[in-house]
């Protein structure tokens, strides 16, 4: 059987997910052995490449995060959503209650960090926020779902290892966090 | 209670009397129903929908909860259309308030949470409203958190019909409905409240909480409820 493409993306999350993605410590060694990891915010490729399972931390926030996972979608085979912001919005979409602007305002003005702050021009150097913060499914097809804030390290293990052997996980049987 | 009559459920045959509800027959016959605003001890509503069945004869679904059961009805608790009303009904759930699991009191200690993953909801496919909702932290024990009230009025029941109090009510129409406290006034300004705290025992999700209690750690009793109208009523 030849090794599977794998790639982990990050997108409006904390990185959470990838942290517990790690801590599936020595098992790594069972993951190599049936897949690649050809994408990630560890392996140093500018574009996406065409990957046979693809793990999504975080939401939707900007314009960039849409443009990223419509590409990332036409070039994988199974996309899974990993974690509650992938899943539901979770912590990301907290704003959503809030209008974009008073958003703005108090990260790049009224916080008591910020010294003359202003809010920065979109498309120079930082991308348009959405107005509606979405889970992945909202943008596009999604085919597993993984949950958990972050979903623990041996949950992310037994998730991929399932697909990795082509059979479908069964996230039941798992105590969520 | 001497007439008694026969009913099936799900093609079993078994006995029921009058006024009894399906609910009541489908528990004492061992057939298990998804319910969330129902509660031993208090009145039934049918607010909540997840205990739908079908009955032979009639088009629409019937709330066990509230239904009273007739002779020879035909009754069906499980068949796929029942599934999916009830993973949909679920799903709605979420998508009409701010259930952030992750950051909640309830999380892991939830009735919509464990109901969600019997039915097999992976992922909510409405789009979210994430209406403006609020906390009510003017209590000095408890808190009322609207992000995450589903609306089943548990704590309205127990409060007017247990506790005696109609500390809480609802008002507003629709996914715009809320629960207030007296004339929508903070909680803590309540006149009525007694601090008994059984609608925090009661509230199946993590609305209603004690300030005290930590994160992911919220132990809830409703059964205490169920338990206390039980000896009321059985005191000589
Ligand atoms: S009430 Fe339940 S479903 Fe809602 S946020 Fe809390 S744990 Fe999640
Ligand atoms: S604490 Fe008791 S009296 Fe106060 S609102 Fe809750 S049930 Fe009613
Ligand atoms: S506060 Fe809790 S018990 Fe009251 S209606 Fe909302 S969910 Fe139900
Ligand atoms: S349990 Fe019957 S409608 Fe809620």
């Amino acid at each position: 059987m030849s090794k599977k493409k794998v790639a982990t993306i990050w997108l409006a999350g904390c990185s959470g997910c990838h942290m517990s993605l790690l801590d599936i410590d020595e098992r790594i060694f069972d993951v190599a052995k049936l897949a690649d990891i050809v994408k990630s915010p560890v392996v140093d490729t500018k574009e996406f490449p065409d990957c046979d399972i693809a793990l999504i931390e975080g939401a939707i926030a900007s314009e960039e995060h849409l443009e990223d996972i419509k590409h990332i979608r036409a070039h994988t085979k199974i996309l899974v959503s990993m974690g509650d912001c992938a899943v539901t919005g979770n912590v990301s979409a907290l704003r959503n209650m809030i209008p974009l602007n008073d958003v703005l305002l108090r990260a790049y003005v009224e916080a008591p960090s910020n010294v003359d702050g202003k809010i920065p021009e979109a498309g120079k150097g930082v991308s348009r926020l959405l107005p509606r913060v979405m889970p992945l499914h909202e943008a596009v097809k999604i085919d597993f779902f993984i949950p958990g804030c972050p979903p623990s390290a041996d949950l992310l293990f037994y998730c991929l290892f399932e697909l990795l052997n082509d059979r479908i996980p069964v996230v039941e049987k798992f105590k969520l966090g | 209670m001497s007439t008694k009559y026969s009913v099936t459920i799900d093609g079993k045959t078994v006995e029921a009397g009058p006024k009894q509800t399906i609910l009541d027959v489908c528990k004492t016959a061992g057939v298990d129903i998804m319910t969330l605003c129902y509660l031993e001890g208090v009145s039934n509503v049918g607010a909540c929908r997840l205990c739908l069945v079908e009955v032979e004869g009639t088009q629409k679904l019937l709330p066990a909860c509230t239904t009273t059961v007739a002779p020879n009805q035909k009754i069906q608790t499980n068949t796929d259309k029942l599934k999916q009303y009830r993973k949909m009904t679920l799903e709605l759930f979420f998508s009409e308030r701010n259930h952030i699991c992750s950051v909640c009191v309830a999380n892991n200690n939830c009735q919509l949470q464990n109901l969600a993953r019997e039915a097999g909801v992976d992922h909510i496919r409405f789009p979210y409203i994430f209406p403006e909702a609020h906390t009510d932290a003017s209590h000095k024990e408890f808190m009322m958190d609207h992000n995450r009230c589903i609306l089943c009025t548990r704590c309205v029941r127990v409060c007017d019909e247990v506790e005696g109090a109609h500390t809480w009510d609802v008002m507003g129409r629709g996914y715009q409905s809320r629960i207030i406290s007296d004339f929508d006034q903070p909680w803590g300004d309540s006149s009525t409240c007694t601090s008994c705290g059984k609608c925090v025992e009661v509230c199946p999700v993590g609305a209603l909480w004690p300030k005290d209690a930590m994160l992911g750690h919220l132990k809830k009793s409703p059964e205490m409820v169920t338990e206390l109208v039980h000896k009321r009523k059985h005191r000589s």
